[in-house]
């Protein structure tokens, strides 16, 4: 891709998180909800927390760049400002990059910010390689809202479609209880789940391995090709049905 | 080499044919307008030549250039005005241009001062930092056509520009139009409103169901249509009886109501004034005023489409009372 492509989609994604990290509907689902979730399982039961360190980490990675990609995207829809950017002179393969670079972003910050505060109260350990896992699980899960956010036209509904997808991954990707405990169907079901290698990912540098189902080299592998596919599904979507969707 | 060119340009959605095998020429530096009623086609021209959705069959050509082929050229040479003023609500009327500078490739060090000339000479800069949302409708539409020309393009297209623009508004819009045009612009706009393509294009092409019916400057199409006379006439009361007697009428050749008044075409003022004034009286009307009138654009209009000019001003492409007799 041309450098000056690049350039413009960096400058798509910095306009869209100064207009929009502090939506309301960003700040309820991409930061209160995680919030939220770890509080109810720290108070429930304190000494359970660190087992869960993982889980709620790549949730709240999951729900920060879903949730940033359902108002970039649906919300300037509604405006009119997404045919604004497609009849810029930027092709749909930066237009995509520009558009889930501020999900991507904000997924890896929250994420991140959640990790490192895990890490200092709780003394684990801080594996740099857990960035990495972070990072990757961001941008599968920021094109995976970019994908629901495109084919939807509100805000509100494409979170509520988002959720369609996001709840139940909560609960066959490993979050609460481990994939190797799960029953053999469940297990197949993870395994077809992009949160799952998040999950296994951070079990294996956050818990040293303790919980984890895949290989590490898996679970990078995994969540990057998840990445590349749901790029190519968005590209695909928009070279076929753009016209349908703006 | 013109600035716009289409060969059997023809765009469908399913049965529908929004755009019928159009070719159509504009050259640089005319504004060329695209007059035609709401479902015509006109937007879904405008987004085929600049690439926002594609011909269903034919070409369109932009400084030589095929849209289809080569979209980022093509968009990067062309500036649009949407229908809907589509900037973002929250950033201010500076940050607007800025943002969509650097879209279009301005260098960073360029935009803040491309940016603040065109608000100057959009007479924005007092509201330069205001949000785009807190600007008036005139304002928004200002600003929208100054984002289009942040990148200088040399080629404009303007959908409906002056729609919802209060007079004053669409005043001062056609003004900038025509300063644009001084300037060396290319400029294509569609419009609904007669008036508005008359008094500003260099050429107009009459569109109806998606294909072109007429192209001339507008003197030429009035010149084509109305060699005849024309007659104003307030008639009380003024029944669809009436108007139906005056259409079969021998003198008149087209009819159409434009408020309380009847606009009639016609072979000879006398033979019609006494034609006019017996078929009232045998209708039990009253002719209540009568004036000679110079054929306009909208008679053109009426001749060549078979629409009324009230149908353009409500905006449907209804074929109602206007037609030739």
């Amino acid at each position: 891709m041309r450098r000056d492509q690049l350039a413009r989609a960096w400058h798509i994604a910095a306009k869209d998180m100064r207009t929009y990290y502090l939506k309301p509907p960003l700040v309820s689902w991409g930061m209160l909800f995680p919030v939220v979730m770890i509080l109810a399982f720290y108070l429930r039961s304190p000494g359970d927390i660190r087992a869960l360190v993982p889980g709620l980490v790549a949730l709240t990675v999951l729900f920060g760049a879903t949730s940033v990609e359902a108002v970039v995207i649906a919300f300037e829809k509604r405006i009119g400002a997404m045919e604004r950017l497609v009849m810029a002179p930027i092709s749909h393969a930066a237009l995509l990059i520009g558009k889930s670079a501020s999900g991507a972003l904000f997924g890896a910050a929250t994420g991140t910010l959640m990790w490192l505060l895990a890490g200092l109260v709780l003394g684990l350990p801080l594996a740099p390689a857990t960035l990495v896992v972070i990072a990757i699980g961001s941008i599968a899960f920021s094109l995976m809202g970019v994908l629901v956010a495109l084919v939807m036209r509100e805000v509100f509904d494409a979170m509520a479609m988002s959720n369609v997808f996001r709840f139940p991954m909560i609960f066959l990707c490993g979050v609460f209880v481990p994939i190797a405990t799960m029953a053999p169907a469940l297990r197949a079901a993870a395994a077809v789940l992009p949160l799952s290698y998040t999950v296994d990912g951070l079990r294996h540098l956050v818990l040293g391995g303790g919980g984890s189902y895949f290989p590490l080299w898996l679970d990078l592998v995994a969540s990057a090709a998840f990445a590349v596919l749901l790029y190519a599904a968005c590209y695909r979507l928009m070279q076929r049905r753009l016209e349908e969707l703006l | 080499m013109p600035a716009i060119e289409t060969h059997n340009l023809t765009r469908h959605y399913g049965a529908l044919v929004a755009v019928d095998h159009l070719d159509l020429t504009v050259e640089s530096g005319e504004i060329y307008a695209f007059l035609g009623p709401n479902g015509a086609g006109k937007t879904t021209t405008i987004r085929m030549l600049t690439g926002l959705i594609r011909p269903t069959e034919g070409t369109a050509l932009i400084d030589g250039l095929d849209v289809t082929r080569n979209p980022l050229e093509v968009k990067a040479r062309v500036g649009v005005v949407p229908q809907r003023s589509n900037l973002y609500g929250e950033l201010s009327a500076r940050d607007n241009l800025i943002f969509v500078a650097g879209l279009y490739g301005v260098s960073r060090g360029h935009r803040r001062a491309r940016a603040d000339a065109l608000l100057e000479q959009f007479g924005l800069s007092e509201r330069a930092d205001a949000p785009f949302g807190a600007l008036s409708g005139g304002m928004k539409r200002r600003l929208t056509i100054a984002a289009a020309l942040v990148h200088e393009p040399p080629i404009l297209f303007l959908d409906e520009p002056t729609t919802g623009l209060d007079v004053h508004a669409a005043r001062a819009l056609r003004e900038t139009i025509v300063g644009l045009h001084h300037h060396g612009v290319t400029l294509f706009l569609t419009t609904h409103q007669i008036a508005e393509a008359e008094r500003l294009a260099d050429r107009v092409a009459i569109l109806v169901k998606g294909k072109v019916v007429a192209v001339d400057t507008p003197a030429a199409l009035r010149a084509a249509c109305c060699a005849e006379e024309a007659l104003e006439v307030n008639v009380t009361p003024l029944t669809e009886t009436l108007q139906a007697a005056l259409r079969d009428l021998d003198t008149v050749t087209y009819l159409s109501r434009r408020g309380d008044a009847l606009h009639l075409g016609v072979t000879a003022v006398d033979d019609a004034l006494h034609a006019v004034l017996a078929t009232a009286r045998d209708c039990g009307a009253r002719v209540t005023a009568v004036r000679t009138v110079t054929p306009t654009l909208e008679d053109a209009f009426v001749q060549l489409t078979h629409l009324d000019v009230e149908t353009m001003a409500g905006g449907g492409a209804n074929n109602r009372q206007g037609g030739p007799r």
